[in-house]
């Protein structure tokens, strides 16, 4: 008998009992009918192959572990970082469950939002009692401040209006006609969640800025000499927006921050549940208007909201997640640049003790191999602080990155010399990588927890550091961002490679003479 | 200090009552058939079930595409499952279900795989069926080991009207016969995850069953043969069942679905007798085997030592006196491990009050399974129960629990700040509510990444679970010592 109440086995151990170890080799030879295990294995070792890669790449329709999530998943983050704001995703309701189970396997915190829960019924007639009584239904019960709208593919395919449902709604009474009702069209079968994202964000603005749906006057633009800043979709955005502020804050500026939902996924265990907590308040997007300029920390999660933020008069400065020294002097000199003030001390002293840091580690990144995939800005991010450490960021995925992205990243790797190696891989997914993995080896993976799979076939070893990450905790709670962020990729990528150099000396007698104290 | 049944009942009520202001009218009187407070005697928990999820209410619940790749196709490990519509189904729930297997994945097995047809606008506007085709291709080239591939409709494709049917005969057909099951789970259909099991279970039935596709194998059957239906092998759990059927002497030739392969469930109309766990997600098929096969099947309960010695002897008696004797001696076998664990975990247990809502069959089968422990199980409620589960839910409860189906989130915050329970037991979801609020919480879809729990293995991991979630320390700071 495998367990006892001494010693309690858990499913990792329990099922390697000899007890079961034959309950699962007996299952396997009378019942399974699987295909001869030498058969097994030529397929194994074909899936390595350059021939596998050609087909595998060959690949027109099906998609394999792609890394992208849908449109309303971003919708779902947006209407997360605006004040008390409740999500509103209008269409079929097992999407909302997903997004909400999504983000709270990643935050490990609440995630709330409602669905509009339309069902056969609501795709023949439409969805516009489910807006009625949804919208009615939810201002009551959650008392938000704010319900932002977004929508499922099914209520997309149906063409539902969102504009006049919410009208309707409102001459129904559903909420009062001067509530806030910002939406968004958000199909899943264009994009992914960064376009979400910037569909919804731009659903707000638009709200707030261009007279509410034709049910207010539109603002008229003020100059001042503030600034805006959006951080676009971001799975680091707890510990990233806490040490952005920090830095804006060292400015002395006058800034705002257009959707914050850090602290939405931050809130304290001390007895009490808060549905909402911080975000960008109404009175913040509608100054926002009059701003100088804004800064757009993420280009590809932004690409329509760019847009209709200069068609109103703003300066629109675009970033792409910058990650280390080189990204990070160029956003603090933007800043410098549009409000005349100079880049602080502090951070100019920080900035020298990444570099610090980096001098003393470099010998042991450079000129290490690394695969990455994640979202296209993230992707441009890393790649640049791997260059600058003198590694070589050899394949760079983004299954949601188009054309655009990938000369945008082929022009980055052009700059270095550490990038001759290094391709770029717009629209694949980690099938490919995993073709890639076998053909051209790197020394390490960058990615998000379903680049375990990749590690558990290919020996790669992965460096967590892209949304979501489900199996390892609180990540997101420190910050990749600024100085002290690079500080923090930095450590990352050196842990990795001190335990995967450890791991291969550790046999006593054999290898451990490479099993260094000092390092 | 501890209340009269009659005094629980008033609270109880009195607390439906104050919940039930908070919604607009309408909304209130739909929401009121839905919470109760149990009536001892009574043939059900007097509440409405199966019904549609109110619009903006928070529902907990998911959807038919959820019910039936996530929970029936899903697990079934030789085959390719395709998330046939966007990219976001498949996505959300890669993996999450912790459906345990043996095989290489990738290469003979793709559980914990995302294959996706990601649709394109162009795919809505032109239709998909001419992409499905080329998928099908592309699988067949280079997944060349798997035994079969289902395709697990997305609300697009009802709506734009594609005949995946049609394209699943021809490829089936064009590969030799392979094994290609179209599956027509929309979310948008019925009101939960439940007609997604319902349409699963029609889906093997109509197309694995009675499809052109199946395969005959050679199979000797035994006396003694017995499938376990209903059983998603969640952290293990049908591996930690399946020993206690073998070690009564019993043969288990498939299991439903979790660790399953294509040919077990062929092989399934040749069992004598089906033991169902999961009676919501499989109850459909088993009828039907009884039906067309005549294979009688028997509802069972593998948590906790008290439900498992019971259910032990309740399958046994479906056998002959060689497995009733051999059920005693498994009985026999594991009651000194049984009595470690509660004499370990009891003391610091009893009189725990737990609420719980959860899916399929946990809102009562794990009652037994805490009452084990000496806790009490005070309120609990259905994600998507239909009424025969709450019929059956009554053989579990005490008088006075608070029911509540489809709860709004809500509903389940107030219950929980006012019952003050010791222990919450839901989901994911659900989970940071409560712990912000300083109450204990598991997981109990995912046994919070733990498990197994059934079986008498489980148990222990079951108790030793409950008490660390109950008796952590960390519960004890959560209010700074400067506030009073």
């Amino acid at each position: 008998m495998p367990q006892s109440a001494d010693k309690i086995l858990d499913h990792e151990h329990l099922f390697r009992e000899p007890e079961y170890q034959d309950l699962l080799k007996n299952k396997k030879e009378q019942f399974e009918y699987n295909h001869p295990d030498a058969k097994i294995q030529e397929i194994v070792e074909w899936t390595k192959t350059e021939d596998y890669k050609e087909k595998n790449f060959a690949r027109e329709a099906l998609t394999v572990n792609p890394a992208k999530a849908c449109q309303p998943l971003g919708a779902v983050y947006v209407a997360n970082g605006f004040h008390k704001t409740l999500s509103f995703v209008h269409g079929s309701q097992g999407c909302v469950a997903y997004y909400r189970s999504h983000f709270s396997r990643h935050f490990k915190e609440p995630t709330s939002c409602v669905s509009s829960s339309m069902t056969e019924d609501a795709a023949v007639f439409g969805g516009l009692n489910n807006m009625i009584d949804g919208l009615a239904n939810s201002y009551n019960l959650y008392k938000p401040d704010m319900i932002a709208v977004s929508t499922t593919c099914m209520a997309e395919v149906i063409g539902d209006d969102l504009n006049a449902f919410i009208k309707t709604s409102k001459d129904k009474g559903s909420v009062p006609m001067e509530f806030d009702v910002p939406f968004a069209h958000t199909p899943a079968f264009v994009g992914s969640h960064i376009t979400g994202y910037d569909n919804a964000l731009l659903g707000i603005l638009r709200h707030f800025w261009d007279g509410k749906a034709d049910t207010a006057p539109k603002l008229e633009r003020q100059p001042n000499d503030a600034i805006n800043f959006i951080f676009g979709f971001d799975g680091f955005v707890v510990g990233n927006m806490k040490e952005m502020k920090r830095i804006l804050d060292m400015f002395e500026i006058d800034y705002n921050i257009i959707c914050d939902p850090s602290e939405t996924w931050n809130t304290p265990t001390d007895g009490e549940f808060r549905m909402y907590e911080g975000g960008t308040t109404k009175e913040t997007v509608e100054r926002a208007l009059h701003s100088k300029a804004t800064v757009i920390f993420q280009e590809f999660c932004c690409e329509r909201t760019a847009k209709f933020i200069a068609d109103h008069g703003q300066e629109v400065v675009l970033l792409n997640s910058p990650i280390g020294v080189a990204g990070t002097d160029k956003f603090l000199m933007e800043i410098s640049r549009l409000t005349g003030k100079p880049i602080p001390a502090e951070l100019e002293k920080e900035r020298g003790q990444l570099v610090d840091a980096m001098a003393d580690s470099q010998a042991h990144l450079h000129g290490k191999r690394y695969a990455m995939y994640g979202d296209p800005d993230m992707m441009l991010g890393l790649t640049e602080f791997l260059l600058e450490l003198g590694a070589e960021p050899v394949h760079i995925l983004a299954t949601n990155g188009e054309k655009e992205w990938a000369a945008k990243v082929q022009q980055v790797l052009d700059a270095s010399p550490y990038g001759g190696g290094c391709k770029v891989y717009p629209k694949r997914d980690l099938w490919h990588m995993r073709s890639l993995l076998y053909t051209e080896p790197v020394d390490f993976l960058i990615g998000n927890t379903y680049g375990k799979y990749l590690e558990r076939d290919t020996g790669t070893p992965l460096i967590r550091m892209v949304f979501p990450i489900f199996d390892r905790h609180h990540y997101h709670r420190y910050p990749i961002w600024g100085y002290e962020g690079g500080l923090r990729v930095l450590v990352m990528l050196l842990d990795e490679f001190f335990e995967s150099i450890d791991t291969n000396t550790i046999v006593p007698g054999k290898t451990d003479y490479s099993y260094d104290i000092i390092r | 200090m501890s209340m009269t049944v009659d005094e629980k009942k008033a609270q109880n009520a009195a607390l439906i009552a104050e919940v039930l202001k908070a919604y607009p009218e309408k909304t209130a009187k739909k929401r009121a058939k839905h919470l109760n407070v149990h009536e001892e005697g009574k043939p059900d928990c007097g509440v409405k079930s199966n019904i549609k999820s109110l619009p903006g209410v928070m529902t907990i619940r998911g959807c038919a595409y959820a019910g039936s790749k996530g929970v029936v196709w899903g697990p079934i490990k030789d085959m390719i499952h395709i998330s046939h519509g966007p990219v976001g189904c498949g996505q959300y729930s890669w993996a999450a279900r912790r459906n345990y297997y043996i095989g290489v994945t990738g290469v003979d097995t793709f559980v914990t795989m995302q294959f996706t047809s990601d649709f394109q606008e162009k795919d809505i506007v032109f239709g998909g069926d001419k992409k499905l085709e080329v998928i099908m291709d592309e699988i067949q080239q280079l997944f060349p080991l798997n035994k079969g591939i289902s395709v697990q409709s997305e609300c697009p494709i009802g709506l734009i009207g594609d005949d995946i049917e049609a394209v699943s005969k021809k490829k089936s057909k064009e590969y030799g016969g392979h094994t290609i099951v179209p599956v027509r789970c929309e979310g948008f259909r019925g009101v939960s995850q439940s007609l997604g099991h319902h349409i699963a279970n029609d889906a093997i039935r109509d197309w694995v069953f009675e499809g052109t596709t199946k395969k005959e194998r050679e199979f000797v059957s035994t006396p003694y043969d017995v499938a376990i239906i209903g059983d998603y092998n969640i952290g293990g759990d049908a591996w930690s069942s399946r020993i206690l059927l073998e070690e009564m002497g019993l043969r288990v030739i498939a299991q439903w679905s979790g660790d399953g392969t294509i040919a077990e469930l062929e092989n399934t109309p040749k069992a004598k007798l089906n033991v169902l766990h999961c009676y919501r997600s499989m109850n459909y098929i088993s009828r039907h085997m009884e039906e067309k096969y005549g294979i009688p099947w028997v509802e069972y309960n593998f948590f906790g030592p008290s439900k498992i010695e019971e259910s032990l002897r309740e399958i046994a008696s479906h056998f002959d006196d060689r497995i009733k004797e051999n059920a005693e001696k498994v009985i026999a076998k594991y009651k000194p491990l049984m009595q470690a664990v509660i004499d370990k975990y009891r003391p610091r247990l009893e009189g725990k009050k737990v609420m719980l809502f959860v899916g399929g069959l946990r809102p009562r089968h794990v009652i037994g399974a805490y009452e084990d422990l000496g806790m009490e199980v005070v309120g609990t409620g259905y994600e998507f129960g239909h009424n025969d589960d709450y019929q059956r839910t009554t053989h579990y409860v005490k008088d006075g629990t608070l029911i509540y189906d489809d709860v709004t989130g809500y509903e389940f915050e107030k219950f929980v700040e006012k019952v003050k329970p010791d222990l919450v037991g839901s989901g994911i979801k659900e989970k940071y509510v409560f712990q912000k609020m300083g109450v204990p919480f598991r997981q109990m879809h995912s046994w919070d990444y733990s498990g197994p729990y059934h079986g008498y293995d489980g148990f222990a991991i079951f108790a030793r679970d409950m008490d660390m979630a109950i008796s952590s320390p960390i519960w004890g700071l959560s209010r700074a010592p400067w506030k009073k």
